[in-house]
């Protein structure tokens, strides 16, 4: 670029130059565009091949028996009815005390926390704890639960692995729709006369309950399909029976036996499935996989639904 | 200094009746809302021209059509042309790159947006943009870029830092810089001392009559008394046109439009 | 005023002093479970370390802790972790930055809000569905291009945990891009810059600490993955940082070992332990530096 003697006089190839540079980096554009769009195919379609594989190799085991039946050594007769009652009261535990823990602790951080050094702490505590390997909470409820507390290799035990594990999700769920709310609805329901806890019961968690129910969707979706944690706290036995029923005939109707009881659950039968040498048991693995998946990705599906509508109807 | 004299020249040898861009019924949509109706004006080379009016009258947008910036957002729509001298390329032709466009043009926008880089990064970003690598020819560009926005003497020994540690006025300048380094033909400012103090502001407003010793200046403005003592031409536009154009001296004692003399009395805006 | 409706006012004032403890027992409850994983990690782990002598956790080549001659290389296992995770992020890093780019600086907003929500169903995908693809759908068709390859691959394994961990990346590091005022965007456009040039010198500078958290928790989503890499990577610890052999890593070795029979206090109820304060140690290192970087990220935009 000449600029010798002064600025006006630019030689007319100047132009075609920043001509020539302008299309150069459009034609840049158009490729990063390609090739953007190509790798977000490709890498949604991961997910697809996932699903269609799962199909391909277990929709044909998925049957009444399958469901209905008891682990066996035999693949062809082999079925996930322990699996999934194990994790159906599995989540009973989570829910049961991830949620309350878990929204109580967000409304506490959000309203009522003072701003100092502690809160501080448990922030980057929550942090930290979101982060941890779920393995370690496995550790965690081996060393407490099952030895420390001598709750055994429960469905209690695993189930408050998994309450622990979920329980930063649905903190900073809460937390986070809790956010959203303006300062000025919080200081119209105080004009009024209204105590905090009355503000917060009132007015704070009636608007927030699509956030949070959104967060408690995606926490309980990890849950079901985690199954180091449960590994780790010797989940992974041959369990050919139901835990005892939690409703009784008789008084006093309701049993916790089934807290106390061993368990198996859909991730662990189908881990169980995966690493057994030979092909048998593959197809029953798929099956496994695939019912997971339905479970999680509808769950997930729900959530991202509920999000979005929660987007739409308020308006601040 | 060389540049003083070849532009001096210039603006000697055309006097002020020379223009620099021709705008030519120009109209702007967002959508199908019409924001500019039909405006033609000559900008002339060498001058501060100012645009003003009430908010919403257009003039951002106006300015930001010369430099195809609404390129940037789907759904906007231009009519007219708008021709740069002295090749009378048509911005708005078709098949005309935003991006030669732009490379022509310079922009200060309204709060200082140096890029998260050091100091000599910011400014030769443009250069960089127009092929320059060598480091030497760099380094001078910079240097004069820097030294014609009157801060090379406050960051010169701490060009590697990053430009995010200057102060706000410092910051405008540093943009003025980055924006005349590849010596474009039009700087145009969008209100560019609006987030500044009064300070930092005259060092803004001396720094643009200095700059049209070289480059031509289009600066939109809400202040009155900022276009008054800076601008030699002005134009008043409302509601999307164009009302009135002269020279500022006797657009301020004198508009020929009623609109033009309520505004300026502070009738409304 | 204060003698006509006592009760109600007074219930009240019961009612907020108790609510304000039950809310602030569940904030506890989040510190309570970090102490447990903490002090059950120190406790249980501690008759290990106090047993095995410091230098041989460094100079040992070998972990064997349940053997009857046991070694107690710590870095045969660190080894696997470290060539899975590797994997991994030349999968995830590279692939969820692009993404990041794409859906932030390039894609119409319209395929922007159908993409991040899919996108993130990716990292929903339970980690043992994972495993299982990686074993038997990814394996064998890596097999086909090097015969060579066993069945149990950190390669394999390593993939795949890239692929879950890409929203990570993505989700975390688009956020932060977006979050680049448009205005610096207008800058440099305006000096002429195209789409992809402004992506790299100035959003993406500008939101680097925040890509740099995304990067760093990816890392230790990585090194905490436990289903993929018991899954495919194989069981067996073994000093290599070849990813086309098979290796177990730290969190392989706890499954392992977990499998078994695990009597309270034997030695390798320890082992587990010790290997979980280890991973305990590093995913703690890289969670803090992610939360810093995010927050000051948070703080300068």
């Amino acid at each position: 670029m000449s600029c010798a003697g002064g600025f006006i006089v630019l030689p007319e190839h100047f132009f075609q130059r920043q001509k020539k540079q302008a299309h150069q980096r459009r034609a840049i554009d158009r490729w990063f565009q390609r090739i953007g769009l190509l790798l977000t195919l490709m890498t949604l379609g991961i997910l697809g091949i996932l699903l269609l594989n799962l199909v391909g190799n277990g929709l044909m085991r998925i049957d009444w028996q399958f469901l209905t039946s008891f682990p066996s050594r035999r693949a062809g007769e082999a079925g996930v009815l322990s699996a999934w009652v194990g994790t159906l009261l599995l989540m009973m535990v989570t829910a049961g005390v991830a949620i309350p823990f878990g929204v109580a602790a967000g409304i506490y951080l959000e309203e009522y926390a003072p701003k100092n050094k502690w809160t501080d702490f448990v922030e980057i505590n929550i942090a930290n704890l979101a982060g941890v390997p779920s393995i370690l909470y496995g550790l965690m409820a081996l060393g407490l639960f099952v030895y420390q507390f001598r709750f055994g290799q429960s469905i209690l035990s695993g189930g408050l692995a998994l309450a622990c594990l979920v329980l930063p999700i649905v903190i900073v769920a809460t937390r986070e729709s809790l956010r959203t709310i303006p300062a000025n609805i919080r200081e119209a329901a105080f004009a009024l006369g209204a105590t905090r806890w009355q503000a917060v019961w009132h007015h704070l968690l009636p608007y927030s309950t699509g956030g949070i129910a959104t967060g408690v969707i995606l926490a309980m979706s990890r849950a079901i399909g985690e199954s180091a944690p449960l590994i780790t706290i010797g989940a992974l036995t041959f369990i050919a029976f139901l835990p005892p029923t939690p409703v009784l005939s008789h008084p006093p109707f309701l049993s916790f036996e089934w807290l106390f009881s061993p368990f198996t659950a859909l991730p662990i039968q189908m881990f169980n499935w995966v690493s057994r040498p030979g092909e048998d048991f593959q197809p029953n693995a798929a099956a496994a996989g695939l019912i997971l998946m339905l479970i999680t990705l509808s769950m997930n599906g729900a959530a991202i639904l509920l999000r979005k509508r929660a987007q739409r109807n308020i308006k601040w | 200094m060389n540049p003083q004299s070849a532009s001096s020249e210039v603006t000697g040898g055309v006097n002020q009746s020379s223009t620099k861009v021709r705008i030519e019924k120009l109209s702007f949509f967002y959508g199908t809302h019409q924001v500019l109706k039909s405006v033609s004006m000559d900008i002339p080379a060498l001058q501060v021209t100012a645009l003003i009016g009430p908010s919403g009258c257009g003039k951002t947008t106006l300015l930001r059509c010369l430099n195809r910036m609404h390129d940037l957002y789907p759904g906007n729509r231009y009519e007219g042309s708008v021709h740069v001298q002295p090749d009378g390329m048509d911005i708005l032709g078709p098949g005309m790159d935003p991006i030669q466009v732009r490379m022509r043009f310079g922009m200060v926008f309204q709060k200082p947006n140096p890029f998260p880089k050091s100091i000599y990064e910011n400014v030769a970003y443009g250069l960089r943009l127009q092929g320059m690598n060598k480091r030497r020819d760099l380094d001078e560009r910079v240097e004069k870029a820097l030294r014609e926005a009157a801060i090379w003497d406050e960051v010169k020994s701490r060009l590697h830092q990053m430009a995010h540690n200057l102060s706000g006025g410092q910051q405008q300048r540093l943009c003025i810089a980055r924006a005349i380094a590849t010596d474009p033909d039009v700087v145009l400012f969008d209100e560019p001392t609006s987030a500044l103090d009064p300070i930092a502001t005259s060092k803004i407003e001396e720094l643009i009559v200095e700059l049209k010793k070289r480059v031509t200046v289009l600066i939109v403005t809400h202040n009155l008394q900022q276009a008054g003592r800076i601008s030699d031409m002005t134009a008043f536009m409302y509601l999307g046109e164009l009302v009135e154009f002269g020279s500022t001296n006797q657009l301020f004692t004198n508009p020929s439009k009623p609109q033009t003399e309520d505004y300026i009395s502070g009738r409304f805006g | 005023m204060s003698t006509t409706r006592p009760f109600s006012r007074r219930l009240n004032h019961a009612v907020e002093g108790l609510m304000v403890w039950v809310l602030r027992f569940g904030g506890w409850a989040s510190v309570l479970v970090s102490l447990g994983i903490v002090v059950t990690l120190v406790t249980e782990s501690w008759p290990f370390f106090a047993q095995v002598p410091f230098h041989r956790l460094i100079s040992d080549t070998m972990w064997t802790p349940l053997f009857a001659d046991p070694q107690y290389g710590m870095s045969a296992l660190l080894a696997g972790t470290l060539v899975t995770t590797g994997v991994a992020l030349l999968v995830a890093i590279p692939l969820g930055t692009v993404l990041a780019i794409y859906l932030s600086e390039f894609a119409p907003a319209s395929l922007r809000e159908v993409v991040k929500p899919m996108l993130e169903l990716l990292s929903a995908v339970p980690t043992v569905v994972y495993g299982y693809f990686a074993l038997l759908t990814l394996t064998p068709l890596l097999q086909k291009i090097y015969p060579d390859l066993p069945q149990f691959s950190m390669l394999s394994a390593g993939l795949i945990m890239g692929i879950m961990i890409v929203p990570y990346v993505t989700s975390l590091g688009e956020d932060s891009m977006r979050s680049v005022p448009m205005l610096l965007r207008e800058g440099a456009f305006a000096l002429g810059d195209g789409k992809l040039g402004v992506a790299l010198r100035v959003v993406f500078p500008g939101a680097f600490s925040g890509l740099a958290a995304a990067y760093v928790l990816a890392i230790s989503r990585a090194v905490g993955e436990t289903m993929i890499v018991a899954i495919a990577a194989g069981l067996q610890p073994r000093m290599t940082i070849n990813p086309l052999e098979s290796a177990a890593t730290v969190t392989a070795f706890i499954v392992q070992v977990s499998l078994g029979d695990l009597p309270h206090g034997s030695i390798g109820y320890q082992s587990i332990f010790a290997a979980g304060a280890v991973l305990f140690l590093m995913t703690l290192g890289f969670n803090l530096a992610g939360h810093v970087l995010r927050r000051r990220f948070h703080r300068a935009s």
